[in-house]
């Protein structure tokens, strides 16, 4: 039976309260929190972050054939973006890698994608939701990934939820779009779609559970996602399935991740589940699809290596709500007086890519001095072209010195800045990333993690950057 | 190997330098046509008498003839170099080794920078192009060197408020010399509540921890040792000059610690060994050091052998370095009170050895240990920041050695 291999999901650090939302626009309060990627991450680096949790186990990465990055906030137009994430997770170069972005449904056409290819397939579900100041859908809307590896016996990996059968119904429905560069998306009046969805629903939930022989009793884990709230909650009370069984949609803590949305509340479940459970996930959004998964065995010991109630847990205090509007380019602050970033140049970008995406070192075979980025030439032995390919995307280390960049260019200064030296051996000077100024202290444990550095000149530059080691959090990677 | 030294082989007979600041209403070339002047001036030459230039400026134009055309040379030779922060210096050693071997009668080292046309606060023209694929990411010069002090106070066991004291005295003590020296940029004293107080640029820096933007130009004539007094009475003899480019490894390799720049440790060595000094901190009039930033002064001290490791945050603090100290260093008021135009810097540092050893400087800065009877000279450039630099350190002296 094909299944599901491995997943992983990432919940960004950085949270916005929605009462703080009221309290500065003098809108009426909003409960809970959302989570807010960071100034420096896209869907691409979230991606990323969520792809690394899902591949962190030994000889996974190798099996992958195909990667799809869903998004309906692509950083690139015309440009792939699934790209950038093969380079940063350093797959084969025949592994093909593409887009289906621009729609929110792309998630689930992504998911169904995989779980019905012959290869083994890793798809990222990958959003970052954004609205109008003080519109509904920037409270409720939430930033995350999550990357679900499909494959099954012919790979020879072990298949943590089996698919049981899956179905989709399309419907071309005005119920919310929005233009090309449009800062927010435009809803038609919520009570025109709430009963389409409702009934397409229940076609393809009756459709896939009937492929897999099953009734709705037989669900353990109900998992309703999309974006139009009503027709979500109505589909949870009326469509027959046990209430206990209905899983809670997170909307409360990181809110709704769009695109993400399905792949997160999955992955939640998948950290949770028992074995020989039944996974019903239906996906609300011009139409709706329903995968219907069952666990095996070996989930307990192949959970993803975050489990997103963790991160969740992890995240930071509220965030102002004017840094977040500053991020997100919605409120536009006085620069530094100093000369604009440069965009990264596109040729050496491309001939370093194992270092630029892969922060892949290098190790001097004379010496075993460790260099980054990786060098002809030894810096202790002084030997040329004597090194070998040294991964460092999961190597922790330790802060050396540090600084507090007040004049630097950053979208949220300071820039802090450390001096790391890893475990067994290398060092590099980097910034430190969801963090605070009392993070930077010498001695200090920190990871890496990708992130979009700047944009300049319309180029997004994407590197690595130290972050704390959190216990329980981001930060805990196993595998 | 080996590294010869040319001791006592040539000689500075002329030098001009000009007020550095903001000069808003002259250029580049408005400012070293009044460095060039100057110096021609104060030998008793015309620029008819140079056989060739060496010409130091970081950003501030390419090619020889950013000078030729400023000053409509006649088919001279005119060399550009640059070398960070240390061009100025690179420029007069250049110049120095060009006398020295016979090429030339008569050469001219002139180095200038305008910073102050760009709008931009701090070292805007000195982005370093790294590798292209913009993975080293920016940080500015002050966060660059502010790595040196949190690594300084921890090996040393100090508190971070006391290295603030510390660095705070050097940067008051480099602004009470710049109050006397009426070519500096800054001219206030300032008390040491307003430096430590003020508002944070990066790390534990201050504003006054930096050195000043600034722009300006300094120039000096060379010629070969036995022609010096045909031009002066009291010419000022090169000693010793070194020059080094680091490995630049020190942000690679965790067995560099932050607390030293193993590059002047190395260009000082050398230069001692060239001019025979073997205790700098007695033998020294005085020094003009880089105090691009404080914490970098604290440092130097150590790796130009002036205090013991770990010792300089005391000495500093017990006035060994004060203009009425065993060993003053920058007594014209240093890269902080004097300022800072890149290329033009190292040329400046000799511009007050050569006023202090020919007795010139104003009285309320003048060293007491020319009058003592010590007759030599240090300048120390530097450029780049921790781990990746370059160091230039030269001696020279008042008196030939027998």
């Amino acid at each position: 039976m094909a299944g599901l291999i491995a997943y992983g999901a990432y919940v960004p650090y950085h949270r916005l309260a929605r009462t703080d939302v009221a309290a500065v626009l003098g809108t009426g309060a909003g409960k809970g929190t959302r989570a807010v990627a960071g100034y420096d991450e896209d869907t691409t680096s979230m991606a990323v972050e969520a792809a690394r949790g899902a591949l962190a186990r030994d000889g996974l990465r190798p099996r992958i054939g195909q990667l799809f990055l869903a998004t309906a906030a692509p950083a690139y137009l015309d440009k792939t973006n699934a790209t950038a994430v093969h380079a940063a997770l350093g797959l084969d170069e025949h592994v093909l890698a593409a887009d289906m972005a621009g729609s929110v449904r792309s998630g689930l056409a992504a998911l169904v994608t995989a779980a019905r290819s012959p290869v083994a397939t890793l798809t990222v579900l990958s959003d970052l939701r954004t609205g109008l100041p003080g519109g509904g859908d920037e409270v409720a809307g939430g930033d995350g990934a999550a990357a679900f590896v499909f494959g099954g016996h012919r790979n020879g990996a072990p298949v943590l939820a089996e698919l049981l059968a899956h179905d989709t119904v399309s419907d071309e429905i005005l119920d919310r779009w929005r233009l090309p560069g449009a800062p927010a998306s435009r809803v038609w009046e919520e009570r025109f779609a709430e009963e389409i969805y409702v009934s397409l629903a229940d076609k393809a939930l009756s459709g896939a559970l009937e492929q897999a022989g099953l009734e709705r009793e037989a669900i353990d884990h109900f998992v309703v996602s999309g974006l139009h709230a009503r027709a979500c909650a109505s589909v949870r009370r009326t469509a027959g399935v046990a209430p206990e069984a209905v899983t809670p949609d997170l909307t409360g803590t990181i809110g709704n991740a769009g695109t993400a949305q399905p792949g997160l509340l999955l992955a939640d479940v998948l950290d949770r589940a028992r074995p020989g459970e039944t996974i019903a996930l239906v996906v609300l959004g011009d139409g709706a699809g329903v995968l219907l998964l069952r666990t095996t065995d070996a989930l307990p010991a192949h959970r993803g290596a975050r489990p997103v109630a963790a991160q969740i847990a992890a995240g930071g205090a509220p965030m102002p709500y004017a840094t977040y509007l500053s991020w997100r380019g919605l409120l536009d602050r006085e620069p530094p007086r100093r000369p604009d970033p440069e965009p990264p140049c596109a040729p050496p970008a491309h001939r370093r890519s194992g270092w630029k995406y892969g922060f892949v070192a290098s190790r001097c075979e004379k010496c075993g001095a460790r260099h980054l980025p990786p060098d002809r030439v030894c810096t202790s032995c002084r030997s040329v072209d004597a090194m070998t390919a040294e991964p460092m995307e999961q190597v922790r280390g330790t802060v050396a010195t540090f600084t507090v960049d007040r004049l630097a260019h950053t979208p949220s200064p300071p820039m802090l800045v450390v001096v790391v030296d890893y475990d067994d051996g290398g060092r590099f000077r980097c910034q430190l990333t969801d963090a605070t100024e009392a993070d930077a202290v010498i001695g200090a444990r920190v990871e890496m993690t990708f992130r979009r550095t700047v944009t300049a000149a319309g180029v997004h530059n994407y590197f690595w950057k130290a972050r704390p080691v959190r216990a329980g959090g981001t930060g805990e990677a196993r595998g | 190997m080996s590294s010869h030294g040319i001791r006592d082989r040539v000689a500075i007979v002329g030098m001009g330098c000009t007020p550095f600041g903001e000069h808003w209403t002259r250029s580049a070339d408005d400012l070293l046509i009044d460095a060039v002047g100057e110096a021609v001036t104060s030998a008793g030459i015309t620029l008819d008498d140079i056989d060739a230039y060496w010409f130091g400026t970081q950003a501030s134009g390419v090619s020889g003839l950013t000078l030729s055309r400023a000053l409509h040379l006649p088919h001279k030779p005119v060399t550009r170099v640059e070398n960070m922060c240390a061009t100025g210096s690179e420029a007069l050693r250049n110049a120095c080794y060009a006398v020295a071997s016979g090429a030339y009668d008569m050469a001219m080292a002139v180095g200038v920078e305008k910073l102050k046309d760009s709008g931009m606060s701090g070292l805007s023209g000195t982005v370093i192009p790294g590798a292209g694929d913009d993975s080293r990411g920016e940080i500015t010069a002050p966060a660059n060197f502010s790595l040196l002090a949190p690594a300084y106070a921890a090996k040393y066991g100090l508190a971070q408020d006391e290295l603030k004291d510390v660095i705070t005295r050097i940067a008051w003590k480099n602004h009470v010399n710049g109050a006397r020296n009426p070519r500096a940029q800054f001219r206030k004293e300032v008390p040491p509540e307003r430096i430590r107080s003020a508002p944070i640029v990066a790390g534990m820096l201050g504003v006054f921890d930096c050195s000043g933007v600034s722009d300006g130009s300094a120039a000096a004539i060379v010629v070969r040792a036995e022609d010096a007094h045909k031009y002066t009475d009291r010419p000022v003899y090169v000693k010793a000059l070194s020059f080094v480019a680091g490995p630049a490894d020190g942000l690679l390799d965790p067995a560099y610690d932050f607390t030293t720049f193993p590059e002047v440790v190395a260009s000082a060595r050398e230069a001692y060994r060239q001019a025979g000094i073997t205790d700098p901190r007695a033998e020294l009039a005085l020094a003009e050091v880089h105090d691009c930033f404080t914490p970098t002064e604290l440092v130097l001290m150590e790796d130009l052998g002036f205090s013991e490791r770990g010792q300089a945050w005391q000495d500093v603090t017990s006035g060994v370095f004060d203009l009425d100290g065993p060993l003053p260093v920058n007594p014209d008021g240093g890269l902080k009170a004097f300022g800072h135009p890149i290329g033009a810097s190292g040329l400046r540092m000799m511009f007050e050895a050569w006023l202090q050893l020919r007795g010139e400087a104003p009285p309320e800065r003048t060293v007491r240990s020319v009058a003592e009877g010590r007759s030599l000279a240090l300048t120390h450039n530097l450029g780049g920041g921790p781990g990746e630099c370059v160091s230039f350190v030269s001696v020279v002296g008042s008196e030939l050695t027998d």
